[in-house]
């Protein structure tokens, strides 16, 4: 079955969780948060939360614990860099 | 203006670049957005006139560069208006990379082409050269060679953008014609409200449906949140590529169509000037095309069957129709007011091209003529093939790279 069927003549989609595809498949690093040092966790009660704001695919939930996303997390890094408690650390993907 | 002339138009003296704004008028085009450039600016200068007199309902939207200008016509024609944009030279150049995003995005766009080289050095004269440097952009191209034409071509330029939606550029040359003042029927509104639609879009941004168009396209295919496969990078180029090779039954169509209405025909890729019997064909473009026909003429005097084949649509190049037109030819001289330096005149190598694989065993000139405003004269070009006519006798088929006519 070729492409026709969509019916499109131009790129098009709808805004839809997914649309680009599970870009998680895109990463080679994934991270790792270490709930001891993470300032929400460790606290009990909403603060930081830097790695939420700066997450470009906003994949990252404003909860406690936080919570990741991994088939979306791209692996870009930027949570690890931003996270004044050191708390994330990025692991290389095996096998990638 | 009277009952009369309302149904049956009018008969004017009109320039190259007013008989464009009065196609535009006429067309009744919602969004105008332009950049003033040397010899377009009285395009738009009359078509801003319309709007300010209320002649014409349309936003007239100033901006800053002839990419920008291109840059509205794109979002104006997303969101559903007819648009139009005029331009000549380094003002198309400049709207290069727009130009690709129009076709891509499949927006049925109108632009006037006022034809002029390209420096360096600084030239404000005409040749084909900013039109031909275009010609991969996907957009369809219309060749005017008279004032009428002009007007005609951009009336069916929007019904043939619109039918398939393919960006259409109608292309004339400076000066020669955008400057000339000539004999133009304008036709009534009515009539054109009769062959020319309202535009329906393809494209259709609603809050309450909201879409995507044209974001980050992947290589491969893939399956949408809808659970659909759509196409990749590549099928839709494919799809554009497509749309352009079958564009040339619409654009016959269309032409026999305003034919009926308006008493000018336009069935056809190219325009043919005492063909039938030639064994000897000039080819040319534009305004060229009709000095051609009384070089044509002068050589029929001295008794060689000559003709010519004015080539009306560059895009899509009706290669079919140019094989059957030239296969009995035994002296094909083509003009290219281009260059694609390097190789020969642009023209030159689609005939060459077309006719690969075929019958034909004519000898093919090239002649670079006109550039930066050189005047070209009938008997210039009667010369030229005269001396051709050596190399049908010596069976010297092919030259590598193209002649030109000037003094080096």
């Amino acid at each position: 079955m070729g492409t026709r069927d969509c019916r499109h003549i131009c790129g098009e989609s709808s805004p839809a969780i997914g649309e680009a595809g599970k870009t998680g498949e895109w990463r080679d690093s994934f991270p790792v948060i270490d709930q001891e040092k993470c300032l929400p966790a460790r606290q009990n009660k909403p603060s930081c939360f830097l790695c939420w704001l700066y997450c470009p695919d906003a994949v990252v939930s404003k909860t406690i614990p936080i919570q990741i996303n991994m088939e979306y997390c791209k692996g870009c890094g930027i949570c690890a860099q931003v996270c004044p408690a050191h708390a994330i650390t990025m692991i290389d993907e095996q096998g990638f | 203006m009277n009952k009369k002339t309302a149904k049956k138009g009018s008969t004017r003296i009109l320039s190259g670049n007013h008989a464009a704004a009065q196609g535009v008028r006429l067309s009744r085009v919602q969004v105008i957005a332009a950049y003033p450039i040397t010899p377009q600016s009285p395009v738009t200068e009359r078509l801003s006139q319309f709007v300010e007199e209320g002649e014409l309902d349309a936003q007239y939207v100033a901006v800053e560069s002839e990419h920008s200008a291109l840059a509205v016509c794109t979002s104006a024609s997303m969101v559903g208006a007819r648009t139009f944009t005029a331009t000549s030279s380094h003002g198309l150049a400049y709207m290069h990379e727009m130009l690709h995003w129009a076709a891509g995005a499949r927006l049925p766009l109108v632009l006037a082409c006022v034809n002029r080289a390209i420096g360096a050095p600084w030239n404000v004269l005409n040749d084909q050269q900013d039109s031909i440097s275009q010609r991969d952009t996907g957009w369809i191209q219309i060749y005017a060679r008279n004032n009428q034409e002009i007007l005609d071509s951009i009336i069916q330029a929007y019904r043939i953008a619109e039918s398939i939606y393919v960006p259409v550029m109608v292309c004339y040359d400076g000066y020669v014609l955008s400057h000339a003042e000539m004999l133009v029927h304008v036709p009534s509104q009515e009539a054109v409200d009769r062959f020319l639609p309202q535009y329906k879009p393809h494209t259709i941004l609603d809050p309450a449906n909201p879409k995507n168009y044209n974001l980050v396209t992947l290589a491969n295919p893939r399956i949408n949140a809808e659970g659909v496969l759509c196409h990749g990078y590549m099928e839709l180029r494919y799809l554009l590529q497509e749309t352009l090779q079958n564009s040339r039954e619409t654009i016959i169509n269309m032409g026999q169509e305003f034919g009926e209405l308006f008493g000018r025909s336009y069935a056809n890729m190219f325009w043919e000037h005492r063909l039938d019997d030639a064994d000897v064909v000039i080819v040319a473009m534009g305004s060229l095309a009709m000095e051609a026909t009384v070089a044509a003429d002068t050589l029929r005097e001295a008794g060689h069957k000559v003709g010519v084949l004015g080539l009306r649509v560059f895009r899509p190049f009706p290669k079919a129709e140019v094989v059957k037109a030239l296969e009995k030819s035994r002296l094909i001289a083509v003009f290219d007011k281009n260059i694609s330096y390097g190789s020969e005149g642009a023209t030159c190598s689609e005939i060459k091209a077309a006719l690969y694989g075929g019958s034909a065993r004519a000898v093919i000139r090239n002649f670079i003529v006109g550039l930066g405003g050189r005047d070209v004269k009938a008997r210039e070009m009667a010369d030229a093939v005269d001396k051709s006519l050596l190399s049908v006798k010596e069976g010297d088929l092919n030259r590598e790279y193209p002649e030109w006519i000037c003094a080096i």
